[in-house]
């Protein structure tokens, strides 16, 4: 296995509503900002690998539109993912340590604004006895904190707690979109938005992009004074079908974190758009009270989709750089209830 | 109830998505210059070519493009298709000319339809200008052009166009 590192990451300020700039316009300066932060000069980057969803904006082939963001002559060698981001650094880490490439630039994008995105996100559930139903991830994620809360000893002012830290740690981050100061109690006495999700369990509508770059070995200890080397990086899916699955737990991730190692973690940067997730994603790592649970403020802050989870590994690095961590994890989820999940450890030298 | 069953075989199911669409600061730019009757494209700091409509980065740099150029109305069909078949919502005279169009100043071609002429008198390099709708009827769209016809000019020879097809 080659040693790989995160170098470099950069994203816009989430935003409810990016309606000035287009998405090729919102991605050149992140493009640039983590090509330059990254010390590679950009002939030199080897792969590009972009994470993006055509739904979002409505828009057929919107990820090969977002190669005009790259400068991409000489011809560059480049791949896409209808996922995450998240999984496009996957490809790129696949790519480096198959020795086609020994640096990537992985970019995500996400405009929710231009649609509704509980009716667009409705259309990734199967087509035949799913989707008809109109069951929106709002919905489906109430069903699954409602199956927590009935098998757990977890109760709704622990989700609270979860989304009132979340907000507050949110404040010391520029790019987070929903943050402040909020008293548990007094969201508890909040009506229900969907049974047992009231709305401050549940994520903002964000507009975002990122992008960030990889390199391997040699290239990354000399561009990068401290690298963010990935020990460990794995993913796994559960059914299509939520019936299938016990939706208190989440066995995916808990079998992803197994295989990446993730134990001794100082920071955990949790993909966890809903407030219960965090408590299912926290119990399938065995993350005990030691480790700083998303000190970004996770996806309850900001929630650009297909962009937040690169952004936990983005932060996960980040708390890596500003020497917060030794270790750190980054999750990310794709699918309703957390039906497929991410885990990569990053280790400080 | 009938023993035999028949196997479902398909089944339809409904779905419709609305979405407001965002141009960017550069389509939007060019779709106002369009109202007010001109065709004004960017050029990259870079390396100087002239995109339209632009989307507000050079695709070749990989920069923010911002210098604003106007553009046309002349131009020369790079390419062309002929069109034979009918096709649904579109009403026009079989046979018609669909072409690639280089309007003078700019580095990218652009997809319009060619009238007032025999489809079998078009050409590459061939003149052409744009025809406008009625300055009553501008809106900050393409379509005000309504499509472009031949001028009397010489056809431009292929070795300069070639890089445009």
């Amino acid at each position: 296995m080659r040693d790989v590192a995160v170098v470099s990451f950069a994203q816009t300020k989430n935003v409810r509503r990016e309606n000035r700039r287009n998405e090729v316009e919102m991605l050149i300066p992140v493009v640039q900002e983590a090509v330059e932060k990254s010390g590679i000069p950009k002939q030199e980057i080897g792969f590009y690998c972009s994470g993006s969803s055509d739904y979002l904006a409505g828009q057929s082939f919107s990820f090969v539109m977002a190669v005009d963001s790259l400068g991409a002559w000489p011809p560059i060698a480049e791949s896409h993912v209808e996922m995450d981001g998240a999984w496009a650094l996957y490809e790129a880490w696949i790519k480096i340590q198959c020795g086609e490439a020994d640096s990537a630039l992985i970019f995500s994008f996400g405009r929710s604004s231009p649609g509704m995105i509980r009716e667009t996100l409705t259309l990734q559930l199967d087509p035949y006895t799913l989707a008809p139903l109109g069951a929106d991830p709002v919905c489906l994620a109430a069903l699954q904190a409602r199956a927590l809360l009935e098998s757990s000893d977890y109760s709704e002012r622990e989700m609270a707690e979860v989304a009132a830290r979340s907000r507050a740690d949110a404040k010391s981050n520029p790019y987070a979109q929903l943050t402040g100061d909020f008293d548990v109690d007094e969201l508890l006495a909040e009506p229900y938005f969907v049974s047992p999700l009231r709305k401050h369990d549940c994520p903002p509508i964000s507009d975002g992009a990122t992008a960030m770059v990889i390199a391997a070995d040699d290239v990354a200890r000399n561009a990068s004074k401290r690298p963010a080397w990935i020990r460990g990086i794995d993913h796994r899916v559960e059914s299509h079908q939520l019936g299938l699955r016990d939706l208190a737990q989440s066995t995916s991730t808990a079998l992803a974190g197994e295989k990446a190692g993730a134990v001794d973690i100082d920071v955990a940067e949790l993909h966890a758009p809903f407030s219960h997730q965090e408590l299912i994603l926290r119990d399938a790592l065995k993350l005990g009270d030691g480790v700083k649970i998303n000190p970004s403020g996770g996806a309850l802050a900001a929630n650009s989709v297909m962009v937040a989870g690169l952004t936990r590994i983005g932060e996960a690095a980040n708390a890596i750089w500003n020497g917060n961590a030794r270790r750190a994890l980054g999750h990310a989820t794709s699918g309703p209830c957390l039906q497929q999940n991410l885990v990569c450890v990053l280790e400080g030298e | 109830m009938s023993e035999e069953k028949q196997p479902v075989k398909s089944i339809v199911t409904p779905s419709r998505l609305e979405y407001d669409f965002t141009p960017g600061i550069a389509t939007t730019r060019f779709l106002r210059h369009m109202q007010e009757g001109r065709i004004v494209g960017q050029r990259c700091t870079k390396c100087a070519k002239v995109y339209i409509p632009a989307r507000g980065s050079c695709p070749r740099c990989g920069v923010a493009t911002e210098e604003e150029v106007e553009v046309g109305p002349n131009g020369t069909v790079t390419t062309f298709c002929v069109v034979r078949v009918p096709s649904e919502n579109i009403d026009l005279t079989l046979p018609y000319t669909a072409a690639h169009i280089l309007l003078d100043g700019a580095d990218i071609p652009f997809f319009a339809l060619i009238q007032e002429c025999d489809a079998a008198d078009v050409r590459m390099g061939m003149r052409v200008e744009a025809v406008w709708a009625p300055e009553a009827e501008w809106g900050p769209t393409f379509e005000n052009i309504r499509y472009f016809r031949p001028i009397d000019e010489p056809d431009v020879p292929f070795e300069d166009f070639k890089e445009h097809l």
